[in-house]
């Protein structure tokens, strides 16, 4: 197995607000874990300080087993992480084709084209439309976007900020089908939800996140079965 | 044919506001700060091409390439030592900083080249000084001529550079999301130092091209066409490349115009009317887009 992504007594303040309060986590190679809590609780605040836009007072994040807490953030994508940030953030006034380009800032030349055919394979929808602008896009397709130009970076870890949000319940089946193909064809996945319930159902272990603390962590399974997360996140 | 003369001058003038309104606006969409010194770039340049001219000999053309490898440099020394440090604080700080700068070169060529104005051969002397058409009823002069060239080359250049170009793209990323663009694996600082260094060497060639058609040039040289640049890239829609042109051509004929036809005092305040009138119609400017958010 190995592990993939370490992440050990993390600190993050904005300002005066101390956001994260000392989470430690880790991804081994081939899962999908998902840290899952309520609006607010800093899941998001968590993937940002491992892609480097924030950074940890204390600690240390390891990938791959060297550290990147002071790495920027430019540089952390050659490494291996690709983040789908929430919202999407693809470039609107860009067209499709354009955005996918800009996932393979870093990429090898030669692995370009290979990449997206994968990207292509993965989100046909896509290819129908290379030259459409992305900010004419529907939100599911923006969602597929943002996934398939943060796989333009051959990652070995993806980190997802919640790709269902906003989209219609057929919509995440499909993204969330998507997400554990990936899974299957070899990427590791980190996946922050508001959705517990879908995000459980293809995670292999889970974090419950409450107001900048690890409460809870266990297999999907364990957590989508404890009375506690049925009672705060899968509506009882 | 005093209309086409005015209107070919007024061409002219708007191209050169064009050009300096292209570096206001690369530089506002990516840094989304008002560089109120690159008004005094413009300055440097016509200064660092005069004294290649007359103090080292070098032939015009040359002392144009001297004045835009100066101007660069400076541009992005500007931004490393005066604008980074700032970045993430508010825009306030940004903007008075930039209004020091440009009080800074200012005074700096006040010392070094005196208040008195220096008399600006123009780049094009070995033209000629105008050629005559439809039996010298109308006079064009080759500085008009060559500015309105000179603009379209930028426009074409800086549209193949931001779409074709790697660079150019992460240009354009950073400027749309400067986080999403670092996610990316995009170097924000060094491509916005980029966009410095690219608006600063427009800057270097709208000053020598100013100054070939209007020769005076002190110290406070840069500064009405810097606003009227500045008002002419708000005009066109701040962030757009076509924008900033088409606001600096219009900006430049309704000067003239206004000039020629209804009062010469009354130029200045011609145009920015016609701003207050355009920016209350359209709030974006003529090619501004809005951009809209979907969830």
């Amino acid at each position: 197995m190995g592990t993939v992504l370490t992440v050990r007594d993390i600190n993050v303040y904005y300002g005066a607000i101390h956001a994260i309060k000392g989470i430690s986590f880790d991804v081994n190679r081939g899962e999908i874990v998902t840290l899952i809590g309520a609006n607010g609780a800093g899941k998001s605040t968590t993937l940002h300080t491992v892609s480097g836009l924030l950074r940890s007072k204390t600690g240390d994040i390891e990938f791959l087993e060297s550290s990147i807490a002071r790495t920027p953030a430019h540089k952390i994508v050659s490494l291996g992480i690709s983040h789908v940030p929430e919202g999407r953030r693809i470039f609107q006034g860009m067209t499709v084709e354009e955005n996918l380009q800009m996932g393979a800032f870093v990429t090898k030349p030669d692995r370009i084209a290979n990449n997206l055919e994968y990207v292509y394979e993965q989100f046909p929808r896509l290819k129908e439309r290379t030259k459409q602008i992305a900010g004419t896009l529907s939100g599911g397709e923006q969602q597929m976007l943002a996934m398939g130009r943060a796989l333009m970076s051959d990652p070995r870890l993806l980190m997802l900020d919640e790709p269902s949000m906003g989209l219609a319940p057929i919509l995440v089946d499909q993204i969330f089908e998507i997400i554990q193909n990936l899974n299957k064809a070899g990427t590791t996945i980190l996946l922050v939800e508001q959705n517990a319930q879908m995000a459980l159902s293809v995670a292999d272990r889970a974090y419950v996140i409450e107001t900048g603390r690890i409460t809870l962590s266990g297999t999907g399974k364990e957590l989508a079965q404890s009375d506690e997360v049925r009672k705060a996140y899968l509506g009882g | 044919m005093i209309f086409l003369s005015n209107l070919i001058n007024g061409l002219s003038l708007g191209s050169v506001y064009a050009i300096i309104a292209l570096g206001y606006s690369m530089v506002y969409g990516i840094s989304k700060m008002l560089n109120f010194a690159h008004g005094d770039v413009i300055m440097v340049g016509a200064y660092i091409s005069f004294c290649g001219t007359a103090y080292l000999g070098l032939p015009a053309w040359l002392a144009l390439i001297l004045a835009i490898v100066v101007c660069t440099a400076l541009g992005m020394v500007i931004e490393g030592l005066a604008y980074r440090p700032l970045r993430g604080t508010g825009s306030l700080a940004v903007l008075i900083t930039a209004i020091g700068v440009s009080y800074f070169l200012q005074n700096a060529a006040l010392i070094i080249w005196g208040s008195a104005p220096k008399v600006f051969s123009s780049l094009f002397e070995g033209f000629g000084s105008s050629i005559s058409l439809f039996d010298g009823e109308l006079t064009v002069t080759w500085e008009a001529i060559f500015t309105l060239i000179a603009a379209i080359l930028v426009m074409i250049g800086m549209t193949l550079f931001t779409s074709r170009t790697k660079a150019g793209k992460a240009m354009r990323a950073v400027s749309e999301d400067n986080g999403a663009a670092q996610l990316m694996g995009i170097n924000v600082n060094t491509t916005i130092s980029m966009t410095f260094a690219i608006g600063s060497a427009l800057a270097a060639v709208a000053g020598v091209l100013l100054c070939s058609s209007y020769p005076a040039l002190m110290p406070t040289t840069g500064a009405m066409p810097g606003i009227k640049a500045f008002t002419a890239a708000v005009f066109g829609g701040i962030g757009s490349i076509p924008g900033a042109m088409l606001g600096g051509i219009l900006i430049g004929v309704i000067e003239i115009l206004g000039r020629a036809y209804i009062s010469s005092e009354l130029s200045d305040a011609i145009v920015f009317g016609v701003l207050i009138i355009v920016l209350l119609v359209k709030p974006t400017g003529l090619l501004g887009k809005k951009m809209t958010e979907k969830v």
